[in-house]
């Protein structure tokens, strides 16, 4: 079969796990993640052949596999979908294939598979364990079995279909396509327990917040179509296309009308303006700030779902686009477009650093940092360091998920000393309770210290320092300063804020009774820490760059080669240059050590001396967001918009209408008809009756003229009305 | 068959009456009998309009399978009925939901047999109105097609409730949204009736196509005003009429309160086929009749249409009433509907108003499905529970898996979920306006985003939350949906999904129609 | 000489009534029989002639002349066009129904059925005759068993008063136009009553401007035109259910007709002068005839002021006097004769047995009288002008009508009433038929016979027949309109 009839089929094996489980498995548990397992690999398999196939390419960049079939008609013209696996989407198919596979594995031993139903779990809420009597007689408390076990598989199925959806489209409607269904099943797996209130006010809030962005994401979409005709990169990518929408001014006519008011926008080109819209998607996907509230809360579904969320998909499905639609924010004459971009990325990177150095919650943690490096990937896009930001975008996939999946490995520890003490009270997550689990569970903590150097930017062995170092060598070979220095301080603190987190989870004593009696994680959890760490180490290797001291050269910079070919003019790597390069040695091993040097002998949050107010909550920006937006909205949607403008207002006026016409029937009734034109005569005629009876005889004469006077009267009335008005 | 392919319009068009006939004479006792007949004899128009579908054909322009036949000679109106693509879209989905509606309604048990007959002659209306021809028979329909509902409304709808007018001025939730339904309607379609009389007048003849010539071909004075004048009225009145319909904003406040007080099988019709009458007019004859004053006005309705977008997202939004929530979400959806008809109308004949229209025509099929279902499934729940009040609700989900997870499914659908058929109408819609009226459809956007935050609203207050202990057991034990309730279900769930994938397949005919319209 | 069916249709009931009254009052049962018989023939007699009038032909046909004082030149002149026809049918269906409406009379049903059968007969000679005078004698002879039948048989509270005022009202509105005729008759010097011959007199402008306005309003009295409309409410309201049939049913289309044939017909330049103020007072009628309806509690009030502004409609139609506003005149003549002949058979039915008409206190009826209840639903979707149902028929003609005037902004204030008529017959339907049944009614309720079941659904059959399928009655009209526009000179 052809590669590219092949590629269509990529998505298809997790929504059809999807369907068979919600149809028909959905009551055997084995069968059910054998479903799913045995389609995430599937799709595996198909991506690493695609893959294999797209190296054995020529000049893989200019010959795309590419195929498009009609979808909707337009007039007389066509509207087209397709697939493309083009370099940059063969490097994310492959780092896509990876992550999901290994999470799909955890998953099994995260949901206890094999652990007997608990005591007393309700569908909607996390597994409270189960009391197991063994051979002796003695009775032990086990972690229980998730009771939606079944349906987490399939959610993770559709998930998974989005992805892939979303890396092999050619066009960005069914990128869009994909990217919604990642965001309705982020809705519903972060709400998987659904009966925690937390969690279901985590999950709208994830949807919403992305959804914002998508809104914005989907005008974008609509004005490049009607500006361009198409969808699919090929073609709105073509230079001349580019060069058009670059130089045309997006909002002339609003320029030309307040001259001078709006010196910024009018600035802007046409692609530099959809490029903003559809970057706010990317804003509100990536959680990139101001849309970055929703993604430490999403920490409310389980771990592998953050894993999936955070590293693997979906943020960088944000990322992702946002890479994607570089030509378009590049092609915009102004340059405001990748300003924006990189200010905002900056800005993230630092700020989120700043609040993750103040969590406890092991997981929210790794949300954090999770924001600040695609703050560091949307800079690096920013600056047109295009090939940089890519890199780090799969670099950071592998070790993101890695931490993920070990700090779900570490709960999942710490869950079993709960159980075993059976205090509940005491929370799994916090890292004050943990300490000293190197002891307890050693797969776990080298498989997540090699995750955090990652993350750190430990020279030279981990993946993390080549992306992360060439990241700052263009912003420093660009001389973008502001960003430059932003983004060291940004890892600087990445650097402390991870080691901090090892020091308190692995290093020292156990803290707790609980830490104590934790206890190493399954295989099925184990491995896949295994497998990514690998990635998260040797990935780093196929990006150094040719002029690095030592190392250059040693290993072609095939990264650069593969990726940078996507586009149509080959980006040209950053000149060496040893400022950059002791930069990022600097603030990596001077964070690790000043981590390791603050925290190594830190008992409890009240010896934390970084426990500062303002980085705890967040910048307030809940807060500030709650009482800006979302109490107005309800307020607006209740009060105002229901209860006084249809209640009121349009129904008021609608009965009032009712009233007026019943007072008009009123009106005629007991002002004219009865006293004018009854009364006069009907009390006659009544009087006449009673005095003379039944005799016709006399009746006529007076009575009737008093009778004809009157309506004699209105006649006339009418008559005259008739000749003044009518004729 | 011979007889069939040329008499197919009438066939279909009138067998819902002589089936309700039959429905009328059966014994009164035997209600099985009475619902199985009424579903399998409504079934047989939705076959013939299968049938019709197979054999009309798209390249073709103009009315196919026209039929004429003598009605009201001294005013030369005929009984001229066609179908192009339009109309087809509407009659496949007419004659799909209501045997899906009959179906939903087998709980019922109270008079059945006129209930029945309410709602076949009911689909006999909505069938004339789409198939007409004729301006007469079309006002015929349109205005026949009340009654059954008004009955249905205030007779079937839900006992409780009261609603208060004005000081003292309190009446049955259930007869007040009846009446307002219908004089509102009735009322919003005196100035259609008048415009009506009056180009009776003026060309002696009712048939659409000589009509829609003469109209606007019409120049100097009349009735001592110049004929822009009177155009620019007479546009007004039709424009009202169906915008009471749609409903447009501001004259939509007889919608949540009939759709909330119907029953359920009763909200499912005037969802999902009723309102498509206003829209209906809208493509059928503003637009024809009226291509100047609509590109004209088109603004003014754009405007109104946002307004419905966005504060029927809001107050869809605000509600604690979850019947009226999926009501208000239709003036929400409808408003897209209108925006696409705007647009089409301001830029008639460029790809961008045909692209408009497409997504407005799907919008009205999509709605249709996805509104009916909504209905549908908070009859289900209703029908359990007796209360429709969110905070009465909540941690169902553990109780009812399936129910959930098929009103996720639907929700969604109405949320313009991508992979379901909201989504391509809406997309559509939306980049048809975009260069057309790109501040107004920028404005939508807040409808769009509230649009989520109703529907995320509605599921998280049914469903989620910690297990529901008062329905969990007892005489409030909740049961879960039933196969014939699911069966209701599934064919709607199909076509969304079908759609959403891959719409080609009936928006090509749409498509085509929608080309010719210009 | 073919059978004469005119005049055994005008003369039958009359005969009827004297054998009736020959009878001793202990036959009740022979007396309905009787009347039932002789209501059967009157309706297939009028059904035949109807039928049998040939459209194609159009003009006057069943053509029969008797001289009857020749030195005066009175002849017994009978012939019916196609306006008068469907009254004709109108009147069998009313005066046949009527009979099955009132099996039920134990008080004196003889001279009830005899004083009713004698109004029949001057009914049928209205419509039938071509003679002015004997128009004339007929007319007399309707209204007058009218004032007894409501007299003795009517609401006890109101009976004397409505009786008299009725009559008076009647009476002098048709010695009004009786001097109108007379006039005629000597100016043009035919020295014949003979409308035929009368309708080539050519009477000059301004005797005809002069006269059009006593003759029309003469008996437009009787048609219930504002300002001279407050006898028939009252009437209504007294006259027991029979006689309200016949009172709102056939009695006032006879104003309306006689001020067609006598008016229009003969005066037409007249007509053509006093439109504007004839429609503007029909407007009168139709809204305000709304309005006051719509607040009305008793039953019959309600029906009353309806009729009040359907007529106005009727008015309206003539006064248009082009062809869409006559066809729908004479439609609605036709059409609201059934319908208020079915609506006053209802109300008789629930107030026989709820002893009240006033509407609050009314309530679930359509248990026990499930029949009645459609029948009034029918017949309010029909006044209403719902299309479907002989209404809009008649009514959509009457608007377009206007529109052909140059007074076309009546149209747009006279649709007013439609909505308001929408408004109230929906809730009176559904406060009398529909809701909780008040506690004292429970039980007491029984159910209609099987004569009420006939009337009912012979009087709806006719509403929805003729709304689904005008041709049943259209063409009739029209060959009628299309004689009295050639004497209008084609106006």
């Amino acid at each position: 079969m052809a590669t590219e009839t092949f590629i269509w089929l990529l998505p298809l094996p997790p929504l059809l796990a999807f369907f068979l489980i919600v149809l028909f498995t959905n009551k055997n548990k084995a069968l059910s993640h054998g479903v799913a397992v045995g389609a995430a690999a599937l799709s595996w398999l198909g991506s690493m052949i695609v893959f294999i196939q797209a190296l054995g390419v020529e000049e893989f960049g200019k010959h795309v596999f590419e195929s498009t079939i009609n979808w909707l008609p337009t007039g007389e013209t066509w509207l087209q979908i397709g697939v493309r696996i083009d370099p940059l989407g063969a490097a994310v198919l492959f780092f896509v294939a990876w992550t999901v596979l290994m999470i799909f594995i955890y998953s099994i031993g995260y949901h206890n598979f094999g652990q007997p139903a608990g005591d007393h779990d309700h569908p909607g809420l996390p597994p409270h364990g189960a009391t197991i009597t063994d051979a002796h007689g003695h009775k032990h408390t086990v972690p229980s079995v998730e009771p939606m076990y079944s349906r987490f598989f399939a959610f993770i199925g559709l998930f998974a279909f989005g992805m892939y959806t979303l890396v092999v489209s050619n066009n960005l409607l069914t990128l869009f396509v994909g990217w919604e269904i990642m965001g309705l099943c982020s809705y519903l797996l972060i709400g998987f327990w659904y009966g925690k209130p937390s969690a279901r006010n985590a999950a709208i809030k994830a949807f919403m917040t992305t959804r914002i962005g998508d809104v914005f994401m989907l005008l974008g979409i609509a004005w490049l179509y009607s500006y361009t005709g198409s969808l699919s990169f090929s073609e709105i990518f073509r230079p001349e296309v580019l060069e058009n929408m670059g130089n045309t001014m997006a909002f002339a006519r609003l320029a030309h009308s307040l001259p001078g008011v709006w010196p910024f926008l009018s600035g802007f080109s046409v692609a530099g303006a959809i490029g903003i819209l559809l970057f706010i998607g990317t804003i509100g996907k990536s959680a990139q700030w101001p849309l970055h509230v929703w993604l430490p809360d999403a920490m409310e579904g389980p771990t592998p779902v953050s894993a999936m969320i955070h590293a693997a998909t979906m943020v960088s499905a944000g990322v992702y686009a946002a890479i994607r639609m570089f030509p378009l924010l590049h092609a915009d004459q102004s340059g405001y477009a990748l300003t924006v971009v990189a200010f905002i990325g900056a800005f993230t990177a630092l700020f989120a650093a700043t609040i993750a150095v103040a969590q406890n919650d092991i997981k929210r943690v790794l949300a954090y940092s999770t924001i600040s490096q695609l703050g560091f990937m949307i800079a690096a896009l920013g600056i047109g360091a295009y090939v940089a930001a890519a890199f780090h975008l799969v670099t950071h996939a592998f070790f993101k998920a890695l931490l993920f999946l070990g700090s779900g490995s570490v709960i999942h520890g710490m869950e079993h000393g709960v159980l075993h003490t059976g205090n509940h009270h005491v929370d799994p997550q916090d890292m004050f309770n943990m300490g000293g689990l190197r002891k307890k569970m050693p797969i776990t903590f080298w498989t997540f210290l090699i995750g955090g150097f990652a993350l750190s930017g430990f020279p030279v062995i981990t993946a993390g320092f080549w992306s992360k170092d060439e990241i700052l060598a263009d912003a420093f070979a660009h001389g973008h300063w502001a960003v430059f220095i932003t983004l060291a301080v940004a890892a600087f603190l990445t650097a402390f804020y991870t080691m901090r987190q090892i020091t308190l989870t692995f290093l020292g004593e156990p803290r707790t009774e609980e830490a104590r009696h934790a206890q190493e994680t399954p295989w099925t959890m184990t491995a896949p820490l295994v497998v990514l760490a690998f990635f998260a180490v040797t990935y780093g290797w196929v990006g150094i760059p040719e002029h690095f001291p030592l190392l250059g050269g040693l290993v072609p910079n095939w990264f650069h080669e593969f990726v940078g070919s996507t586009l149509a003019e080959h980006p040209e790597a950053a000149p060496f240059s040893p400022i950059p390069l002791l930069t990022s040695l600097g603030v990596a091993l001077g964070g690790l050590f000043f981590g390791w040097l603050v925290y190594r002998n830190v008992k409890s949050p009240a010896e934390d001396k970084l426990q500062i107010p303002v980085l705890k909550n967040k910048w307030y920006f809940d807060e500030a967001y709650d009482f800006l937006f979302v109490k107005p909205s309800y307020w607006l949607a209740e009060k105002f918009t229901y209860l006084f403008l249809d209640r009121g207002v349009i129904d008021g006026i609608l009965h009032s209408v009712a009233r007026f016409s019943l007072f008009l029937g009123h009106a005629f009734r007991n002002y004219f008809d009865k006293p004018v034109v009854n009364e006069l005569i009907g009390d006659g005629t009544a009087n006449l009756v009673k005095t003379s009876g039944q005799k016709l005889r006399y009746i006529q004469v007076g009575r009737v003229q008093s009778y004809m006077l009157v309506s004699t009267f209105v006649l006339v009335l009418f008559a005259v009305l008739y000749y003044f008005l009518l004729a | 068959m011979t007889f069939l392919n040329q008499h197919l319009l009438t066939l279909i068009l009138f067998f819902p009456l002589l089936a309700a006939v039959i429905v009328l004479l059966l014994p009164k006792g035997k209600l099985s009998l009475i619902r199985w007949t009424a579903f399998g004899l409504s079934l047989v128009p939705f076959a013939l309009s299968v049938y019709l579908w197979i054999l009309f054909d798209p390249a073709k322009s103009g009315f196919q399978f026209e039929v004429q036949y003598t009605w009201y000679a001294a005013l030369n109106s005929t009984l001229h009925l066609g179908v192009d693509g339009l109309s087809l879209t509407m009659v496949l989905l007419t004659t799909l939901l209501t045997p899906i509606a009959i179906l939903a309604s087998f709980n019922i048990s109270d008079r059945l047999r006129a209930y029945m007959f309410l709602f076949l002659a009911l689909e006999t209306g909505m069938l004339g109105v789409f198939l007409a021809l004729d301006l007469l028979i079309f006002f015929v329909f349109w205005e026949v097609g009340l009654v059954p509902m008004y009955f249905l409304i205030n007779q079937w709808g839900s006992e409780k409730g009261d609603r208060e007018m004005w000081k003292g001025a309190v009446v049955q939730a259930r007869n007040y949204a009846s009446l307002k339904f219908m004089i509102y309607t009735m009322a919003g379609s005196l100035g259609l009736l008048l415009a009506i009389q009056l180009l009776g007048v003026l060309f002696q003849t009712y048939d659409l196509p000589t009509l829609t010539g003469k109209w606007t071909a019409l120049e100097g004075t009349l009735l001592g005003l110049p004929v822009a004048t009177v155009k620019t009225v007479a546009f007004w009145a039709f424009v009202i009429a169906f915008a009471i319909k749609v409903p447009v904003w501001p004259f939509h406040t007889w919608l949540p309160d009939a759709h909330t007080e119907a029953p359920t099988a009763g909200s499912m019709i005037l969802a999902g086929v009723l309102l498509k009458l206003g829209a209906y007019g809208f493509l059928r004859l503003v637009l024809p009749l009226y291509p100047a004053e609509s590109a004209k006005y088109a603004g003014a309705l754009a405007f109104l249409a946002v307004m419905a977008i966005v504060f029927g997202a809001f107050a869809s939004y605000g509600q604690k009433d979850f019947k009226r929530l999926v009501a208000y979400s239709s003036v929400n959806h409808m408003g897209f509907v209108v925006l696409g008809i705007a647009a089409a109308a301001k830029a008639a004949g460029t790809l961008d108003a045909n692209i408009a229209l497409n997504g407005a025509v799907l919008q009205m099929f999509n709605h249709g499905l996805s509104a009916a279902g909504m209905f549908f499934l908070v009859g289900v729940l209703y029908e359990r529970t007796h209360t429709r009040n969110l905070d009465d609700f909540g941690g169902l989900f553990p109780l009812v898996p399936v129910y959930g997870g098929i009103l996720i499914f639907t929700s969604m659908a109405s949320l313009g979920l991508p992979g379901l058929n909201g989504f391509v109408s809406e997309f559509l819609v939306v980049r048809g306006s975009w260069p057309i009226l790109t501040v107004y459809t920028a404005i939508a956007m807040i409808g769009l985003l509230f649009t989520g935050a109703y529907i995320l609203k509605g599921i998280k207050q049914v469903l989620h939350g910690p297990l529901n202990e008062h329905w969990a057991h007892g005489e409030h034990k909740l049961t879960e949906i039933s196969p014939r309730e699911i069966v209701v279900m599934a064919p709607l769930m199909v076509l969304i999904l079908v759609i959403g994938v891959y719409p080609a397949w009936i928006l090509e005919i749409i498509n085509k129609a929608v080309m010719m319209l210009f | 000489m073919q059978f004469p069916f005119l005049s055994v249709i005008v003369f039958l009931p009359a005969a009827v009534a004297l054998v009736i009254l020959l009878y001793k009052p202990e036959w009740k049962k022979a007396i309905r029989w009787t009347a039932l018989a002789a209501g059967l023939v009157a309706l297939v007699l009028s059904f035949w002639v109807y039928f049998a009038y040939d459209k194609a032909a159009g003009g006057y046909q069943f053509i029969e002349k008797y001289d009857w004082m020749p030195m005066l030149g009175i002849s017994l002149h009978f012939g019916v066009d196609g306006m008068s026809v469907p009254l004709i049918l109108l009147t069998g269906v009313v005066m046949f129904t009527g009979v099955l409406i009132s099996w039920g009379i134990e008080d004196r049903p003889r001279e009830f059925f005899a004083f009713l059968f004698i109004l029949a007969s001057g009914v049928f000679g209205v419509f039938a005759s071509l003679d002015l005078f004997m128009l004339f004698f007929f007319y007399e002879i309707a209204v007058f068993p009218m004032y007894l039948l409501i007299a003795i048989w009517g609401w006890v509270r109101t009976r004397e008063y409505a009786a008299m005022k009725l009559t008076l009202y009647l009476f002098v509105g048709s010695v009004i136009s009786l001097i109108g005729a007379l006039v005629m008759y000597f100016t043009s010097g035919q020295h014949t009553f003979d409308m035929l011959v009368l309708a080539t007199a050519q009477f000059t402008p301004e005797f005809q401007k002069t006269w059009f306005l006593p003759v029309f309003l003469g008996f437009a009295v009787l048609g219930g035109i504002f300002p001279f409309h407050n006898w028939s409410p009252d009437g209504h309201v007294a006259a027991p259910t029979a006689v309200s049939m016949f009172h709102a049913g056939v009695l006032m289309k006879l104003g309306a007709f006689a001020a067609l044939r006598v008016g229009i017909m003969l005066l037409p330049e007249g007509a053509k002068f006093w439109s504007p103020l004839i429609m503007s007072l029909a407007l009168v009628n139709i809204v305000y005839g709304a309005f006051i309806a719509s607040v009305q509690t008793d039953f019959k009030y309600v029906i009353g002021f309806s009729s009040v502004s359907h007529m106005g409609l009727v008015a309206m139609g003539f006064a248009t006097l082009n062809r869409d506003g006559m066809i729908g005149a004479g439609l609605q003549m036709f059409s609201h004769g059934v319908m208020t002949a079915l609506f006053f058979a209802v109300v008789g039915m629930v107030y026989d047995r709820a002893h009240t008409r006033e509407i609050p206190k009314l309530g679930g009826m359509v248990k026990p009288l499930p029949l009645p209840a459609i029948g009034l639903i029918v017949g309010s979707l029909v006044s209403m002008g719902m299309p479907g149902f002989s209404g809009f028929i008649a009514e959509f003609p009457i608007f377009r009508g206007i529109w052909g005037t140059e007074r076309w902004w009546m149209a747009i204030i006279a649709a007013v009433s439609i909505v308001v008529t929408a408004s109230y017959v929906l809730l009176v339907a559904r406060k009398v038929f529909f809701g909780a049944m008040p506690a004292e009614f429970e039980g007491h309720i029984s159910p209609i016979n099987v004569f009420d079941k006939i009337a009912l659904v012979l009087l709806m059959a006719f509403m929805i027949g003729i709304g689904l399928f005008p041709a049943l009655m259209v063409p009739w009209v029209q060959t009628g309109v299309d004689r009295i526009l050639a004497l209008l000179g084609g106006a």
